[in-house]
């Protein structure tokens, strides 16, 4: 990369910081420190040496002691970790923003009207706008959702959507996640170690407040609620204390001050449901579940979950009970599905996408198979029914051995996978061992959709903390970061 | 409250309790064994097992070492690092019941025990036994002083007193079983301090009585003193208050019938006298005792948390 040796390097800490071809949130190309991270950056340079080490270590500490974990799978040991926060917020400016959260309004509301659509007369499908087998053969098409009128048309009340900035600086989708997202506990908790860390930048910059994201979410729950039923008693659903979310759902059902409950708490009586309490049973009206569609009823779905509650579903096709989000949402976030969406929302709203889709290959399309196959070190393959980073291939990074075996895997199924061309993510300033560094970034806003759209505004930062690394997930050494969305450019 | 939640405080605290009374029953022991001479060992930790209620295996060591590995091994379920683990994951099912500031405190005391696991021998006994014991009162404190007194803070306060009530009466019955109580000599009068220590009630004990062992004195004190914390006659009452909480709260048609079994523990505790149990026999009397203790607990489930469905039903 020419110029980037000529620049003079920037002072301690930001003696280690180096450009390359990634777009760059704090310095722009020519090296000098964006207006809006301006007064980050001095903040950081004001402070005194191991300061920013010792605030990071006094809020790891925090995060420890109010056991702020996740959980690993297929790991023995030791499954319960601690979730990793960079203490540098990253930051974004209004008018950027505002335009994501155009783009997010506007595609959530086509996917809500794209599932209603194919569980009713699917003229999206006859109009060939999407192929009827891409719908039909999605592992998470549910055809138990037919014709089946779910309260308000409201399929999908909670959405994280993953955005990444490309080198250009525009922010594109890399996929919906609109099954049962997570994540948003630690948008709330990084924003409070953010705040203890940096007080007097933060008060400074002026940040748009998010604290009120879990009574937004009440607010969305509540207006799910059954015909004719005006207080509704409203449950969080968790699989139990040994899911990697448990946290989470612990967090967010105290928050909202509703009951976090598991599957044997709950009991479907009449197609009424139930929980268990010790003064008996009492009913319950919506259920924000957090638990895979598959698991959800035993009778219904698989049979082989005990996560669930048997009768669950009769009673959610009763209308006694609502879900959020609705059962068979799988359909809209699977990511063949995916390249469709920007087809998907000039079809139901008759606008352009506002935010821009990543380039994607069909695998089962042969010509687009041929091509990718035969360079597979040059793009990333994803399962597309995966999430979590889990069925992943990323091609500039992976051995012969692992491509070999992708090759096979696409070949044996196309329908379920997709190829995408590798991006370089942005990078933002993370505290790396008492200095500032770049390291790649994603974001994940939420969005919450009912009587109205609600998206508070920033989102979950995502750091792939280990150098280079171009993977966010938390399951695969991830981290979080704070997001300041400012009030004025 | 869901059942399931009133069932995880109820064994977060029972577990919780075991610590801390595992934890002084073994601190005393080992200040004890130092004035005993080489070569006894054997003897004590074997009544040390069982004061615990705790039953040595075939395969396992011998009494010496499964009493050292109750300090920081889980190899044992009764140990005190399986029990602190056993009460924080209860919390953990139900984290978003009890306030922060208590789950903070029992995560403090999970990662500090976990540590001292970690570190084996290099850790001092004495003093990580008084660090689980500080701990434990800790959590109790913040409990008290942050959680409204409601029903979950009830089904805590359920959960210690039966722990509480049970553990008590095995340590008394195994130390009246195996000392001599006719008098009190030179080498048993360090036997009864460490009974009275490992109830924290030597000095309660000396300031109602005097420095004056005597067999049916401590007996008296233990089983039936009416204001004493440690007394097994405070913890029936104790239980009985929040067994009749619970019940208020809940106003559950059933809660009659485990506030009557309550009841009767309390009234069997407040109306006994010391003379006629010791003439019928201590033994016998702790045992009627922990037979009713396990009678209020099956009550309370059954009452509360393992009702049938069809019951609830009303049908």
């Amino acid at each position: 990369m020419t110029g980037v040796s000529t620049r003079p390097a920037l002072p301690v800490p930001f003696h280690e910081y180096q450009l390359d071809a990634a777009y760059d949130e704090m310095v722009d190309s020519n090296g000098s420190v964006r207006p809006h991270y301006e007064r980050l950056y001095q903040g950081i340079l004001n402070l005194e040496a191991n300061e920013l080490r010792h605030r990071q270590h006094m809020a790891e500490l925090s995060f420890l002691h109010q056991g702020i974990t996740f959980t690993v799978y297929g790991l023995e040991e030791g499954t319960e970790r601690i979730f990793p926060n960079d203490p540098l917020p990253r930051i974004l400016t209004h008018s950027e923003w505002s335009r994501i959260e155009r783009g997010l309004a506007q595609r959530i509301t086509a996917l809500n009207f794209f599932l209603k659509d194919i569980y009713f007369e699917g003229r999206i499908l006859a109009d060939g706008v999407v192929p009827r087998d891409m719908v039909y053969t999605c592992k998470h098409f549910r055809r138990q959702m037919r014709a089946f009128s779910v309260r308000k048309d409201v399929y999908v009340s909670i959405a994280g959507t993953d955005l990444i900035r490309m080198p250009s600086g525009e922010f594109v989708v890399l996929e919906d996640n609109v099954r049962v997202p997570s994540g948003v506990s630690y948008m709330l908790v990084s924003r409070d170690a953010a705040k203890r860390i940096f007080p007097r930048t933060f008060r400074e910059c002026g940040v748009e407040p998010i604290e009120h994201y879990p009574h937004a979410l009440l607010s969305t729950l509540r207006t799910l609620a059954p015909q004719g039923c005006a207080e509704p008693a409203i449950a969080l659903l968790t699989p139990g204390v040994y899911n990697s979310a448990y946290f989470e759902h612990a967090f967010l059902a105290r928050q909202m001050g509703i009951e976090l409950v598991e599957g044997r708490d709950l009991v479907v009586h009449d197609n009424f449901v139930y929980m268990r309490t010790t003064a008996g049973l009492r009913r319950v009206d919506v259920i924000y579940r957090r638990i895979d569609d598959d698991f959800v009823d035993p009778l219904a779905f698989r049979r082989d979950s005990a996560l669930g509650a048997p009768g669950l579903f009769n009673a959610y096709r009763a209308g006694n009970v609502s879900l959020a989000n609705a059962l068979g949402t799988g359909v809209a976030d699977d990511k063949a599905i995916y390249a469709y969406v920007p087809a998907i929302i000039r079809y139901y709203l008759k606008e352009d996408p506002i935010l821009n889709n990543v380039e994607t290959f069909q695998m089962s399309d042969s010509t687009e198979r041929k091509h990718v196959l035969g360079n597979l070190e040059k793009y990333v393959v994803k399962a597309v029914g995966e999430s979590g980073g889990y069925g992943m291939l990323i091609g500039p990074h992976s051995t012969a051995l692992e491509r070999q075996e992708f090759r096979r895997r696409v070949e044996a199924d196309p329908r379920n996978y997709i190829a995408q061309p590798t991006i370089l993510l942005s990078r933002a300033p993370c505290s790396i061992d008492g200095t500032v560094q770049p390291r790649h970034v994603d974001l994940r806003p939420y969005i919450l959709y009912g009587d109205k759209i609600t998206i508070v505004p920033g989102g979950l930062t995502r750091v792939a903390l280990r150098k280079g690394s171009l993977v966010v997930n938390s399951s695969q050494g991830g981290g979080s970061k704070d997001t300041w969305v400012l009030h004025h450019d | 409250m869901l059942s399931r939640v009133a069932d995880s405080l109820y064994w977060m605290s029972r577990y919780l309790e075991r610590a801390e009374h595992t934890a002084r029953v073994i601190n005393v022991q080992l200040s004890l064994i130092l004035e005993h001479g080489a070569g006894s060992d054997e003897l004590y930790w074997a009544r040390v097992l069982r004061s615990l209620a705790i039953q040595l295996s075939g395969e396992e060591q011998d009494q010496a070492t499964l009493a050292q590995s109750l300090i920081r091994e889980t190899t044992h379920r009764a140990s005190i690092v399986s029990c602190v683990m056993a009460a924080r994951e209860n919390a953990r099912q139900v984290r978003e019941q009890i306030s922060s500031e208590m789950w903070a405190q029992l995560n403090r005391l999970f990662h500090s025990v976990r540590q001292a696991r970690d570190q084996g021998e290099g850790i001092d006994p004495r003093e990580f036994l008084q660090s689980v014991k500080d701990g434990a009162h800790l959590f109790q404190g913040i409990t008290d002083s942050t959680m409204t007194h409601g029903e979950g803070w009830q089904f805590i306060q359920a959960g210690r007193h039966s722990e509480r009530a049970v553990a008590l009466s095995s340590l008394v019955g195994s130390y009246f079983r195996e000392l001599p109580q006719t008098g009190v000599g030179e080498p048993e009068y360090l036997e009864w301090i460490g009974l009275l220590r490992s109830c924290t009630a030597f000095e309660a004990y000396c300031k109602a009585y005097t420095a004056d062992l005597r067999p049916g004195r401590i007996a008296e004190f233990l089983v039936l003193h009416p204001t004493f914390p440690h007394s097994i006659r405070f913890s029936a009452a104790s239980l009985e208050a929040a067994v009749k909480a619970i019940g208020a709260e809940a106003a559950s048609r059933a809660a009659s019938r485990v506030e009557r079994i309550a009841g009767r523990l309390h009234a069997t505790l407040s109306f006994s006298h010391i003379d006629e149990i010791m003439a019928g026999g201590l033994d016998s009397y702790l045992d009627t005792v922990l037979r009713q203790c396990s009678q209020v607990h099956n009550a309370l489930y059954q009452t509360y948390i393992a009702y049938p469905i069809e019951l609830a039903l009303g049908a």
